[in-house]
């Protein structure tokens, strides 16, 4: 089952609806990649709200999604992971070096505004 | 057959029974918290279900009458024992009350008996298990609301949360301190957290390690963690020990945590007017 | 009386269908919920190893039983090409070391006990534990 992204502006958002195949979030990799290309969007959103464990596949692509989107000049936000998922990602020792994360979409929306605002 | 001649006798002879219990369990000094009326209106109730249960043979009713009657007395101090007091003691009243119904008929009694003593045991077990349960519930809520006092999360202003830490913190106690903020950051939409250490027991690479967590977790749910109270000494020991003391936003005391927490919100503090270049 | 649950590992897919399965049964022994995360997490890493390694294995959940305490075993095992040095696979730092590596000293952490059997060419079985708090 591919991953919703929407349009919001200059922003794509995805939200994860279940879990994860290790093959569903390669899948999903490629469609932001390509979807942030065409609309040259400026930030991303990945809403993780509803997946229950983030573990290390899951968070290197996360990373990967996030690294490949910079290098389209935009910006990576990951929002909605739940306290036990944090908890868990410590543990494991994935921690999204490097990406940027929000508590929520509201959030994850007012950072990448600031972002855009901000000079450089 | 037996059982309906059973039930009925009993149903007959309520009101005598019930009292005949109810002074029993006053001689054996029982439910020594509650009053007599108390005690002859939930003997009532007890009575009836235990009734009830005999003549249909299901449990459902009665276990759910245990766990409230056991939810409303095990605040009033009624204890273990005393539960399963009275319960034998109905056990035996009724019991008694058969011998003598049935006195003269020693093979009936027997055959009554046989109806009776399996299901009376289930019952008692069923209100004592239920009771048991009902306490034990009781005690662990009781610890988790002592734990959670004991470590309590702030809200301070909006989007900002102080956690001091005052004492020991053991692995149990550091981890629910972990799982208490996460929650808190995500209740209280906070966006920085102040954790200040000042009062913390012992700083050794354990906790120190469980704090280096904690900003992280923190930080995967978009806040920002600022650690207080940490003397330059104990952070030169845990870097020397080999933490990572390099993701950690830290301030001297307090007052300075939540200054800068302020200032990392936009909080406007009171600008000095009298800069002077 | 411990009822035990087999998950084949075969592919990515199968690793949803494990930690699911994990996560249920912690659910039911009684686990609090960053607990049954926690589990099901390492139950994750552990199949993915056998995918990405062994190509198939299976998972085995049971009940385990201790004096007062109650806990889950998961045992994850497969014929794979098994493990060089399981001590340096415990050991390997704090971060779990990008796209090499098996997640072992990760899993460890999110887990109370680990125990890990693996001969060369013929196979590995990793035990972990996990007790109700």
């Amino acid at each position: 089952m591919p991953v919703p992204i929407l349009k919001q502006g200059p922003y794509l958002i995805a939200s994860i609806q279940s879990a994860l195949s290790d093959a569903d979030l390669v899948q999903l990799r490629h469609a932001v990649v390509e979807q942030v290309g065409k609309f040259r969007s400026r930030g991303v959103i990945v809403d993780v709200t509803a997946l229950d464990v983030m573990d290390s596949f899951a968070c290197r692509t996360l990373r990967d999604i996030a690294h490949m989107i910079r290098l389209r000049g935009a910006q990576t936000v990951i929002v909605g992971i739940q306290p036990e998922v944090a908890f868990s990602m410590v543990q494991l020792g994935s921690t999204l070096e490097g990406v940027a994360t929000a508590l929520d979409l509201e959030e994850g929306l007012a950072w990448l505004d600031q972002r855009d605002m901000e000079p450089g | 057959m037996l059982l309906r001649e059973l039930v009925a006798h009993l149903r007959e002879n309520r009101t005598q029974l019930r009292q005949e219990w109810a002074q029993r369990i006053a001689e054996a000094r029982l439910l020594t918290a509650m009053s007599n009326e108390e005690i002859l209106a939930e003997a009532t109730s007890v009575y009836d279900n235990y009734v009830e249960a005999l003549e249909t043979g299901t449990y459902e009713a009665l276990q759910a009458y245990a766990r409230n009657l056991s939810e409303r007395i095990i605040p009033r101090g009624v204890e273990t024992h005393e539960v399963v007091g009275i319960v034998l003691l109905l056990r035996d009243v009724l019991a008694r009350s058969l011998f003598a119904k049935y006195q003269e008929d020693f093979a009936k009694l027997n055959r009554i008996l046989d109806a009776y003593e399996p299901a009376a045991n289930r019952i008692a077990n069923t209100v004592a298990v239920g009771f048991v349960q009902e306490r034990e519930r009781v005690i662990r809520e009781q610890q988790e609301a002592i734990r959670e006092l004991s470590t309590p999360v702030l809200q301070v202003r909006e989007r900002l949360l102080i956690l001091p830490i005052i004492g020991v913190i053991d692995p149990l106690r550091a981890r629910q301190l972990t799982e208490q903020l996460l929650r808190g950051i995500r209740t209280n939409r906070a966006k920085v957290v102040v954790i200040d250490i000042t009062g913390v027991a012992a700083m050794d690479s354990h906790v120190a390690n469980h704090l280096v967590q904690t900003v992280e977790a923190s930080r995967l749910l978009g806040a920002t963690v600022i650690v207080t109270g940490l003397s330059p000494e104990i952070a030169q020991t845990l870097v020397t020990i080999g933490v990572d003391l390099g993701k950690m936003n830290t301030v001297g005391d307090l007052q300075g945590g939540i200054e800068e927490a302020e200032r990392l919100l936009g909080y406007r503090v009171t600008p000095n007017k009298e800069e002077k270049l | 009386m411990a009822e035990e649950v087999r998950v084949a590992v075969h592919s990515d897919v199968d690793i949803v269908v494990a930690r699911q399965t994990g996560r249920k049964m912690a659910a039911r022994l009684g686990f609090s919920p960053t607990d049954m995360t926690m589990i099901a997490t390492a139950i994750s890493e552990l199949a993915r190893n056998i995918v990405l390694y062994a190509r198939k294995g299976e998972i085995i959940f049971t009940e385990a039983v201790d004096h007062e305490r109650s806990g889950i075993v998961v045992v994850a095992r497969d014929e794979g090409p098994g493990i060089q040095d399981v001590k340096q696979a415990l050991l390997s730092g704090f971060s779990t070391s990008g796209s090499l590596g098996l997640g072992l000293p990760g899993v460890r952490r999110l887990m109370d006990e680990i125990q890990i059997d693996s001969q060369l060419k013929v196979g590995t079985v990793v035990t972990v534990k996990k007790w109700v708090q």
